[in-house]
């Protein structure tokens, strides 16, 4: 429990691993392990940076899911964002997570180097106001995120429509989480006994729509909170579930996730968009019901309209085996890549790209903890 | 991208469009808060209002207590640096 110094309620902590070791050792089963998979990367990032995986006895084993929009960008995704950054009179703006993203080709950070006004914006309103200033230029948003992100994009299109400004396009990339669960679920070589899910996705969509994983595929759900203390926490909440044999969507995280989610939020998403009939994902291939797009009420907005996208399928270079750690068939050291062709430096996967990455988080966490001595 | 920032609402600034300035650990800037007001909660009344701030969004009220702990999680998590840099440097930021 070396690791343990490091959280902030340090007794806490300690009890709760106690717990968790307690609880662990009384499912039955023996030593079958117990297979928990963190769906968003925001919990990713925290599990590797605290060392939380340390604290679980051997029986338990994250997995790492697909809640990091980056991470699950495909090559050709970042092809199209090129083509369009490339197209004269543009101004290409995107969240700075995605710059480094490799394409088949080039990121959009070297199609920068080489001339194209590719700029980081925090806020999508950022882009539209970069429209207002430049009503000469054709400014596109590049709209990447699940649904906590999504009502930004979908609110700044409502704005633009209110001013009527005609310079402003959305790229959009936004992905919906349950779909993505339910593939998780169905697809034969993944093993998963519990979720703990995102809590940010469900601060806007609520709880209500992870039921089915209750009721149908019989898996507990805890929407968790991002500090490691709420993620341990969230691990004994799933383990007393199966523990006493209950399948039940609970919540952690209520003092911010409310169970009905947000309102005002959930109307902008249904205003705005329509669930396209697949949507492609690194390492997951298609997944129906995945992606949305813009309405036909909005396609002046609407990129995809405006430009002519390449839209092609490119396969993930032979080396990268992003698509096995997505899954948790694989953990990220045992890439062929990890560590030497594939660095937060020179990125061969998504994975590598974002901090919300598993391998990323890992690289740093393990590269730090190497630095340091023993803390991370 | 997904964890979000806690900041508090210093300033109304219009209020048709819902737009309004928070304080995010002393970096200011302006952000919509269409999705935390209701009926019970007016544009007006937004005021010292702590937040969850998303890409230029308030995403939802939280209390005092919680956001000072969510800064100091994402400041040990190495998260807070980046979000406050994208933030002041964005074109909707003010000193
Ligand atoms: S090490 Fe690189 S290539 Fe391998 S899974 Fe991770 S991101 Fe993908």
């Amino acid at each position: 429990m070396k690791y343990v110094d490091e959280f902030r309620d340090r007794d806490k902590a300690a009890a709760l691993a106690t717990e968790i070791e307690k609880l662990a050792c009384s499912i039955e089963g023996g030593s079958t392990p117990i297979h928990i998979m963190e769906v968003c990367g925001g919990h990713t990032h925290s599990i590797f940076r605290y060392g939380v995986e340390e604290l679980l006895p051997a029986r338990i084993e994250l997995i790492h899911g697909p809640g990091c929009p980056v991470c699950v960008l495909p090559m050709g995704r970042v092809d199209d964002c090129v083509a369009i950054a490339e197209q004269p009179n543009v101004i290409f703006t995107t969240f700075g997570d995605a710059m480094r993203v490799p394409g088949s080709r080039k990121s959009l950070m070297q199609a920068r180097a080489e001339g194209a006004d590719v700029r980081m914006v925090y806020s999508p309103m950022d882009a539209l106001a970069l429209a207002r200033a430049h009503p000469d230029r054709e400014v596109v948003f590049f709209g990447l995120g699940f649904e906590t992100t999504m009502p930004a994009t979908a609110l700044t299109i409502l704005q633009a429509d209110r001013e009527a400004i005609d310079n402003f396009t959305v790229f959009c990339n936004h992905i919906t989480i349950i779909p993505t669960i339910k593939a998780i679920l169905d697809s034969p070589d993944v093993r998963i006994d519990a979720f703990l899910g995102p809590g940010h996705v469900s601060m806007v969509i609520g709880s209500a729509p992870y039921d089915f994983i209750a009721r149908h595929y019989r898996r507990p759900l805890v929407i968790a909170g991002f500090e490691p203390l709420d993620v341990l926490q969230s691990i004994w909440m799933v383990l007393k579930q199966i523990k006493e044999g209950r399948c039940e969507i609970e919540n952690q995280y209520a003092r911010v996730a409310a169970a009905g989610g947000n309102v005002a939020a959930l109307q902008a998403i249904a205003r705005v968009y329509e669930l396209r009939p697949f949507f492609e994902w690194r390492g997951l291939g298609s997944i129906d019901h995945s992606g949305v797009r813009l309405r036909p009420e909005y396609a002046r907005f609407d990129a995809e309209r405006r430009y002519a996208i390449p839209n092609a399928r490119i396969a993930d270079p032979k080396a990268c085996q992003c698509g096995e750690v997505l899954k948790g068939v694989l953990k990220p050291w045992q890439c062929k890549v990890f560590g030497t062709s594939c660095t937060p430096q020179t990125p061969a996967g998504a994975l590598m790209v974002s901090s919300e990455g598993a391998c990323a988080a890992y690289y740093q966490y393990s590269s730090a903890k190497q630095r340091t001595g023993a803390r991370g | 991208m997904c964890l979000g920032i806690p900041g508090r609402i210093v300033r109304i600034d219009d209020v048709d469009r819902k737009l309004a300035t928070v304080d995010v650990a002393g970096v200011k800037r302006q952000i919509n808060i269409a999705c935390i007001v209701n009926e019970a909660h007016p544009v007006e009344h937004c005021v010292g209002a702590w937040v969850l701030v998303h890409v230029g969004f308030a995403m939802a009220r939280i209390d005092e207590r919680e956001a000072a702990l969510t800064l100091q999680i994402l400041q040990e998590l190495g998260e807070a640096q980046a979000e406050l840099e994208a933030i002041a440097s964005s074109p909707g930021s003010s000193p």
